[in-house]
């Protein structure tokens, strides 16, 4: 792990000119609704840079992170997050806990934040479609809430859910969703739980200094750097803690393609593309993609005997 | 439709079908193709060469309907139009999107049905595109030729599926295609079948 100052790693002006962004929408919604503790974009100077290949990777820009996604609730396309999702109301929120713990029931988001230190963490972005973006995540390591609501000893898994609100979500109410092979609702998730409590993972409410945007996850969303991006599921309504591996939606979905651990491996190709290779967003050339998204020193330890091709 | 206004109008069809290549390249180079231009680019070329390529076999079936009959002339520019269009797809990928990494490209090929089948059709339209000159109709006589040219129902399906099979969900759209282009063939399949076993009068 390095740590490098932030004025080391980006020149992006929107950065450090964050307050600027808080306006238009999300500003407005804030002023309506004030709420403490919903506002967590003060503490730059503690910037936890993991990995970063020195000045190889550059921040994507907060246009192409946040107009450039993959969030079916609104739509296939890659603009249809930001452009149908203005409807949607991330606040009020809360969390279902539910499962083998100790505290199980509902967190209020509000309650949950205001005993949290949010964190920047920057990390590289890897989607199974073979493109890639870096992105300057806020957040808290998801370990410091499992420790809050204690697992029992038999949970061994952790399942996710996005919430369903087809009123507000229009990719939620296609017609013949089944036949065009559009994804049954809700979306679900999940980690083995050594996965989960990994410092690298994190529960994330921000990037750029800025709330989550709707078409982002907001407002809260995980974020696992080295696992392909769908596992990092958005706007999660319960986590569950589980004795066996749990059901995920794309796996599900399709078996073959699509497995529980998808972590990030140039070596295992998907049965449709390669994934040896990725495309940065911002880059003309390809360049090669890393094992675990480069984080292998961080996390190869979770997979010591494991066949990957296999447990893909 | 007269013949005199179908020969006006080829020419204009003409810079119509051309406009959008140089269009989305001219984007491409100004960099207004969006956040992921080169995979933009790929799918334009991919989708509009695969829209000639019914529009293509549509015409014989119009062309059956007595005022449309003469645009089976513009058959031929659309059909090469397809195959240009194809051209420009493959190259992309080839130079622009993987850079001559021809280890690379060759494993794709072989590797994954969705390529083999998109470098298939463009395989078996190069001999097609080769051919529509009023020369070789001449050299090969018109039987042969014809018979060349039936291949655009194996090409118009299996370009159809290699945009099926690389889409990851929601395949309305491929499966529009693939729906035209089956009623398409079947339409062909009935009026030959009819032909053959009609009695003569």
């Amino acid at each position: 792990m390095k740590k490098i100052s932030s004025s080391n790693i980006t020149k992006e002006k929107h950065y450090l000119n964050r307050r600027f962004f808080i306006k238009g929408g999300v500003a407005s919604l804030l002023s309506v609704i004030p709420i403490k503790g919903y506002s967590f974009h003060n503490n730059s100077d503690k910037i936890k840079i993991l990995n970063l290949q020195q000045k190889k990777d550059k921040l994507n820009s907060y246009e192409e992170i946040t107009t450039y996604n993959n969030f079916y609730e609104f739509g296939m396309g890659k603009s249809d997050p930001s452009s149908n999702s203005n409807k949607f109301k991330p606040l009020p929120w809360s969390v279902n806990i539910e499962g083998l713990v100790e505290n199980p029931g509902k967190i209020n988001l509000e309650d949950l934040l205001k005993n949290m230190t949010i964190e920047d963490r920057i990390y590289r972005l890897r989607c199974v479609e073979g493109w890639s973006m870096v992105i300057p995540w806020q957040g808290f390591p998801l370990n410091k809430l499992i420790k809050k609501v204690k697992p029992l000893s038999s949970a061994n898994y952790v399942q996710f859910e996005t919430i369903y609100r087809p009123s507000e979500m229009p990719g939620q109410n296609t017609l013949f969703a089944e036949y065009r092979g559009v994804l049954p609702w809700p979306y679900l998730e999940g980690l083995r739980m050594d996965e989960a409590m990994h410092d690298l993972t994190i529960l994330s409410t921000g990037l750029y200094g800025h709330d989550l945007l709707n078409q982002n996850g907001a407002p809260l969303r995980l974020v696992v750097p080295w696992k392909y991006g769908f596992k990092s599921i958005k706007s999660i309504v319960a986590i569950r803690f589980l004795q066996k591996q749990p059901e995920t939606t794309w796996s599900e979905a399709n078996p073959r393609e699509y497995g529980f651990y998808s972590n990030v491996n140039p070596d295992v190709d998907h049965p449709r593309w390669s994934q040896a290779t990725e495309r940065r967003i911002g880059e003309f050339k390809r360049r090669n993609t890393l094992m675990f998204n480069g984080y292998a020193e961080e996390v190869s330890y979770l997979y010591k005997n494991m066949d990957l091709r296999k447990y893909y | 439709m007269k013949l005199n206004l179908i020969l006006k109008v080829k020419p204009l069809l003409f810079i119509l079908l051309l406009a959008p290549s140089i269009y989305w390249f001219a984007s491409l180079y100004m960099g207004k193709m969006g956040i992921n231009p080169i995979e933009k680019l790929i799918r334009e070329l991919g989708e509009f060469s695969l829209q000639l390529l019914i529009i293509t076999l549509c015409i014989t079936p119009l062309s059956k309907i007595k005022i449309l009959k003469n645009i089976i002339i513009l058959r031929r520019m659309i059909g090469l139009f397809a195959f240009f269009y194809v051209c420009l797809h493959l190259s992309t990928y080839i130079i622009i999107d993987h850079f001559f990494n021809w280890e690379y490209i060759l494993k794709d090929i072989y590797k994954r049905p969705f390529i083999t089948f998109g470098f298939s059709a463009f395989l078996l339209m190069t001999p097609l595109a080769l051919t529509s000159n009023n020369i070789s109709i001449k050299k090969l006589s018109f039987k042969l030729w014809k018979k060349i040219h039936t291949l655009i129902y194996i090409i118009a399906p299996i370009a159809a599926l290699h945009y099926y099979l690389l889409t990851k969900a929601d395949k309305t759209e491929p499966l529009i295609y693939l729906i035209i282009i089956f009623i398409l063939i079947f339409f062909r399949i009935y009026v030959y079948f009819s032909k053959k076993f009609s009695l003569p009068r």
